[in-house]
């Protein structure tokens, strides 16, 4: 077993491997995290996409991952109609409501492909698991309750699917309603989706976050999605077909 | 630093859990009607064309203010896909259901909302969980946002309010 916690793109991330012999993996995970964060950090002036928001580089010299993670940001755009726009009202791009589940996506894979099967990857609780924890039982993964971080609202075994949260309670109002960019969404607090990967998690977690409370309606429209929203008075709310992902 | 926001949260989820408590969790179920709640109102009248077909109750859970007895219609607020509109109906001071009044019929993918996601989607109030889990998906920084939240939230579970 191997498990490491690195402070990589302002969270901690955290990989886990179960199965042994992938000793030299974690430092290529969190080498993967590393270039990602390199090449996507707002907070650098020397990234990729501060070059492109500078207009130093044109879009279409863009690197393929930079290009991916764009059109990935537009397929989401489509598909939550407009609730996710990576555009913002000053004409820079920012995909970072992404790059998180696209980042930890890219690891699980490189992970799986070289061979292991029992690992989680885990950045800022956008969480990607497979297979078993080394008691050999499905990985549990608990909801933390938004007003007290100490504990947790719900313990869900994923089965191999992903899930991410989404919330205003973290690192500021990071998330805005693009429709209405004035507005700070408010009453909701925290809307965990899972989802067939990390990234289509974290994408509609992103997405129907900033719909407020029709997102929980909208997670429960779309198939291959289920969500557990928490209201700003503490009242929790789950799709039709969350409940049965959630264990004790 | 962290220290001192530790301790502020300390103090901050002292007042939720004494202050607020069960009381908080049915104010709640307010939020869910209407973004500006009339509670001095209570209606007696029938509610309009209600399509019995797609009501949905939410059984209201823990204990709670002293609201007063009636049914109370909430305003029509935007859900995204269209208006919804619901009521609340109190009966010895608590909420013991809520029906669904309005929601959007034009369109296919509201019909489907209408006819199934709206009633099947259930609500709680939240509470610690015991089990130990392996991973935590949330985040664990708080933030001016969540004290903004929490005041807010505080404020409109005040009753008379």
């Amino acid at each position: 077993m191997s498990r490491e916690t690195r402070l990589l793109m302002g969270m901690p991330i955290t990989i886990e491997i179960v199965d042994n012999g992938f000793d030299g993996m974690l430092a290529e995970a969190f080498a993967i995290f590393a270039d990602v964060d390199a090449r996507f950090s707002l907070w650098k002036p020397e990234s990729e996409i501060c070059g492109l928001n500078r207009g130093e580089l044109a879009q279409a010299d863009a690197s393929p991952e930079m290009r991916e993670v764009f059109a990935l940001a537009e397929r989401t755009k489509a598909e939550t109609a407009g609730f996710f726009d990576m555009r913002r009202p000053d004409g820079t791009v920012d995909p970072s409501g992404i790059v998180k589940g696209w980042a930890v996506r890219k690891v699980a894979d490189h992970i799986r492909a070289a061979g292991a099967c029992n690992f989680f990857v885990d950045a800022g609780g956008d969480i990607q698991s497979s297979g078993n924890n080394q008691a050999s039982e499905p990985w549990k993964v608990g909801i933390r309750n938004p007003f007290n971080p100490d504990q947790i609202i719900k313990a869900v075994t994923p089965k191999g699917w992903g899930i991410a949260t989404s919330g205003n309670y973290v690192r500021g109002d990071h998330i805005y309603n693009p429709h209405n960019p004035a507005e700070t969404v408010c009453g909701i607090v925290s809307l965990t989706v899972i989802a067939r990967d990390v990234l289509e998690a974290d994408r509609f977690a992103t997405a129907a976050f900033a719909m407020g409370r029709a997102g929980i309606d909208f997670i429960e429209l779309r198939g291959g999605l289920e969500g557990y929203l928490v209201d700003d008075r503490g009242i929790g709310t789950e799709t039709s077909g969350f409940g049965a992902f959630v264990t004790q | 630093m962290a220290s001192a926001r530790n301790a502020a949260l300390g103090l901050i989820t002292a007042v939720l859990i004494g202050g607020a408590g069960a009381g908080s969790a049915n104010a709640s179920l307010w939020s869910l009607l209407t973004d500006a709640p009339d509670q001095s109102t209570p209606q007696s009248a029938d509610p309009p064309s209600v399509d019995t077909t797609g009501k949905s109750t939410v059984m209201a859970a823990g204990h709670g203010l002293a609201y007063k007895d009636g049914s109370f219609t909430g305003q029509t607020f935007d859900a995204y896909y269209g208006p919804v509109q619901v009521q609340a109906n109190v009966t010895g001071g608590h909420i013991v259901s809520v029906d669904v009044l309005q929601f959007p019929k034009d369109r296919r993918t509201s019909r489907y909302i209408n006819s199934q996601a709206l009633p099947m989607l259930k609500s709680e109030v939240i509470s610690a969980q015991t089990t130990q889990v392996d991973i935590i998906s949330g985040a664990t920084l708080t933030s001016q946002a969540f004290i903004r939240s929490l005041r807010t939230a505080l404020k409109q579970a005040a009753p008379g309010t």
